[in-house]
């Protein structure tokens, strides 16, 4: 599963520290492998979960303490920033994602309501069914991306390597990593254990969306700049929704992708190629 | 779904499913006499069985019990739409509950995911004739020819049985309602959904009262649901409920009005030596019902069904494998989202038997004195009515019979996972996808 090759392809970082992760990686037992496809196949679940009718609220928090879980292990593992490295994504810098996560969560400031556990879609978003992506939101406003990378913990920075591959995804289940510069710090700390259980439930997806308040991980904000976020407008939510098939989740699935087979660029989604992002979606559950 | 006679090869399967998905039955309760037994389905009708009495068959001489015959057909509950949300609120009868009679009309409680229903089925079997002023097709008489008068009397009809609904609790549950439980009392009862439970009067429509509140003030701290609750079955101010980390916490009212805090709370502790990634998605308890005596707990959870002690909160006393030989399939189970089936469990009505569900119409007894369970099928195919149903036996290992299913072959999508236990004697209702087994004790029946 693991494309070593590509890796080394996607990797933007120290040359010197991927190369290392890479050997490490080369040497992915089964077990790994087997809990990286364990991953993917619960954020699958988790992403289409959500279809006209409400999702099952038990389901949907099993599999996201089973994904956190994973995520928990894999932290510790210190595989996890390889897998974030995977999300890295090479036309895109961290920047614009930051932004992104700033417009998101500002567009949904409004709803003071605590959104439910809704992983996938944003259309989740409705009143308290909705999950609103909390590494997108609590993650807040910082200014620049060089203040994610100095809080120097592990989770924080396997949070934000995920919010890099979620995008407007609301699933909070990636870690991105913020690319270039940070794998040094990644790879030095590994005493995330005390802070992963915090992170974890920060980027979580269950989450209320906080006012994005200035804080250490305010720069995550911005990681979702980018986002369309007219697609969050209430109108374009109740009415576009239900026909519209869900964004975000198709990126992290990209991004998952890419690892097993051809390296796809993610490109900025735009909210209304979603349809065809859905079908993508759907060959890849069928199998087709 | 317009059918194109030029692709004779289009799968119309799936259309097979959607019209008989409505008919999948997905609750069933028989009520405190046994005398009627509810089912409760998929596309929100709710069907009464009634036991003939004795009296009635001939074929009670055989030393046969009676039999269950469809008593009325009722829709409760109709597809709805939230339309703050955009989202549609499902028609599926979640849960029956009977009230303990009071009168000659029967009540009970139904709900789907959102509204709670009480029903009053009443029987009519009478009707008067004899009026002065109508004929008998109720057209008003020419006065002119009623030249004297007569009493309206009584005259018997054929049975008719009415069905209406006596109150609608709606409003009331933000998630979706996976319980009901009907208090001692015979006032009051609680409706639980995944993150409150409430209590309402039965006669009180407008409001409730949140006894149970487990939703976090910070939703992405949310990490274990409420699956199942039910009142003591003798102490009005006590109720259990169950959740997704395989905990149970008994609650007292009179302790606080509001129960977030338990009396007391029952887990065992992890295995560690079973430990995998399932394990917190199995230990989650599906089903949790209080013994009749009401000292114990029974609980189901993916693998396993427990009965527990209520005076011993550090584990279950009692462990019974249902299906072990999935432990090595889990991964393949959570693929296919079998592993959130969320199976029932029962006690029998002397609480030394216990049931619960399992896949390939395959269901598992457990006689809590022997320790011995016994696996049998609601199957039409293999058992004909007024036989004797043989015992079923999944092959893992050691010498294999004849007759046994092998693990790969057994089929996940006919599963069991609602049953009802008749509170007196020894017959089950078994509902296997869109249908209704009822098994009786033979040895029982013949005896009596």
């Amino acid at each position: 599963m693991f494309s070593k090759g590509t890796k080394r392809k996607f990797s933007d970082s120290d040359e010197e520290t991927s190369d290392e992760n890479l050997v490490g990686a080369r040497v992915a037992s089964s077990y790994s492998l087997q809990r990286q496809s364990l991953l993917d196949m619960s954020l699958i679940k988790l992403q289409l979960c959500h279809m006209l009718v409400e999702p099952n609220l038990c389901r949907s928090v099993l599999i996201a303490n089973t994904v956190r879980q994973i995520q928990e292990e894999m932290t510790h593992d210190g595989s996890w920033h390889m897998v974030a490295e995977a999300f890295c994504s090479a036309g895109q810098s961290p920047s614009e994602r930051l932004v992104a996560t700033e417009v998101l969560c500002r567009s949904r400031e409004q709803d003071a309501e605590p959104k439910l556990f809704s992983v996938i879609s944003y259309e989740g978003c409705r009143e308290e069914e909705v999950v609103a992506d909390e590494t997108l939101c609590s993650v807040s406003v910082s200014d620049t991306v060089s203040n994610v990378c100095l809080t120097g913990r592990m989770g924080q920075c396997w949070e934000k390597s995920e919010l890099r591959g979620v995008e407007r995804d609301e699933e909070v289940l990636e870690d991105s990593s913020l690319g270039s510069g940070e794998d040094d710090e990644l790879d030095t700390e590994d005493e995330a254990s005390t802070e992963s259980p915090k992170t974890i439930g920060q980027v979580f997806g269950t989450f209320e969306i906080k006012n994005s308040s200035p804080g250490p991980d305010s720069a995550l904000e911005e990681l979702f700049s980018d986002v369309d976020t007219s697609y969050y407008d209430l109108d374009t939510m109740l009415t576009g929704i239900q026909s519209a098939p869900k964004m975000g989740p198709y990126d992290l699935l990209d991004s998952l992708a890419p690892s097993h087979s051809s390296p796809s660029i993610v490109s900025t989604p735009n909210c209304r190629s979603d349809l065809n992002e859905l079908d993508h979606i759907m060959e890849i559950i069928v199998g087709s | 779904m317009g059918e194109d006679s030029e692709s004779p090869k289009i799968n119309h399967s799936f259309l097979r499913d959607y019209v008989t998905e409505a008919d999948v039955i997905s609750t069933v309760e028989f009520n405190q006499t046994g005398d009627l037994l509810a089912t409760g389905d998929k596309g929100g009708r709710v069907v009464i069985f009634h036991r003939e009495t004795e009296s009635k068959i001939e074929s009670e001489e055989l030393g046969e019990s009676g039999e269950y015959n469809v008593y009325s057909t009722f829709q409760s509950h109709e597809p709805d739409f939230d339309y703050l949300k955009s989202l549609e609120i499902e028609e599926k009868i979640n849960k029956i509950r009977w009230l303990p009679q009071q009168n000659a009309a029967h009540f009970l409680l139904s709900t789907n995911d959102k509204t709670i229903k009480l029903w009053k089925v009443s029987e009519r079997d009478k009707r008067p004739e004899g009026y002065n002023l109508k004929d008998e097709e109720g057209r008003i008489k020419d006065i002119s020819t009623v030249t004297s008068l007569q009493v309206p009397v009584l005259k018997p009809t054929d049975l008719m049985v009415e069905v209406r609904p006596r109150r609608i609790f709606a409003n009331g549950h933000t998630y979706h309602v996976n319980s009901i439980s009907v208090n001692s009392d015979g006032e009051t009862y609680l409706s639980a959904d995944d993150l409150r439970i409430n209590m309402w009067h039965l006669d009180i429509t407008d409001r409730s009262f949140n006894i149970v509140d487990i939703k976090p003030a910070n939703m992405e701290d949310l990490t274990e649901v409420i699956t199942a609750a039910e009142f003591h079955p003798q102490h009005c101010h006590l109720f259990v409920y169950s959740s997704s980390k395989g905990t149970l916490r008994l609650c007292d009212m009179r302790e606080s009005a509001l129960c977030d805090k338990h009396s007391k709370i029952f887990e065992e502790p992890e295995d560690p030596g079973n430990r995998s990634f399932f394990s917190e998605i199995i230990s989650s308890v599906s089903d949790v019902k209080f013994s009749h005596s009401g000292r114990y707990l029974l609980t189901r959870d993916y693998l396993t069904v427990k009965v527990w002690d209520l005076n011993m909160e550090k584990g279950p006393v009692e462990t019974y494998q249902v299906h072990e030989y999935l432990r090595g399939k889990l991964c393949s189970l959570y693929e296919n989202d079998c592993i959130f089936d969320k199976f029932e469990c029962v006690w029998n009505s002397t609480d030394s038997v216990i049931m619960t569900g399992a896949y390939n119409s395959f269901f598992r007894m457990f006689d809590r004195e022997t320790g011995r369970g016994v696996t049998l099928e609601a199957w039409r195919e293999s058992s004909k009515p007024r036989a004797v149903l043989r015992t079923r036996r999944v092959y893992t290992g050691g010498r294999r019979r004849r007759g046994d299913v092998g693990v790969d072959s057994l089929d996940f999508s006919k599963k069991i996972l609602h049953m009802a236990w008749h509170p007196a004697e020894n017959i089950i209702a078994i509902a296997a996808t869109n249908n209704l087994y009822i098994f009786q004790d033979r040895v029982n029946a013949e005896n009596q």
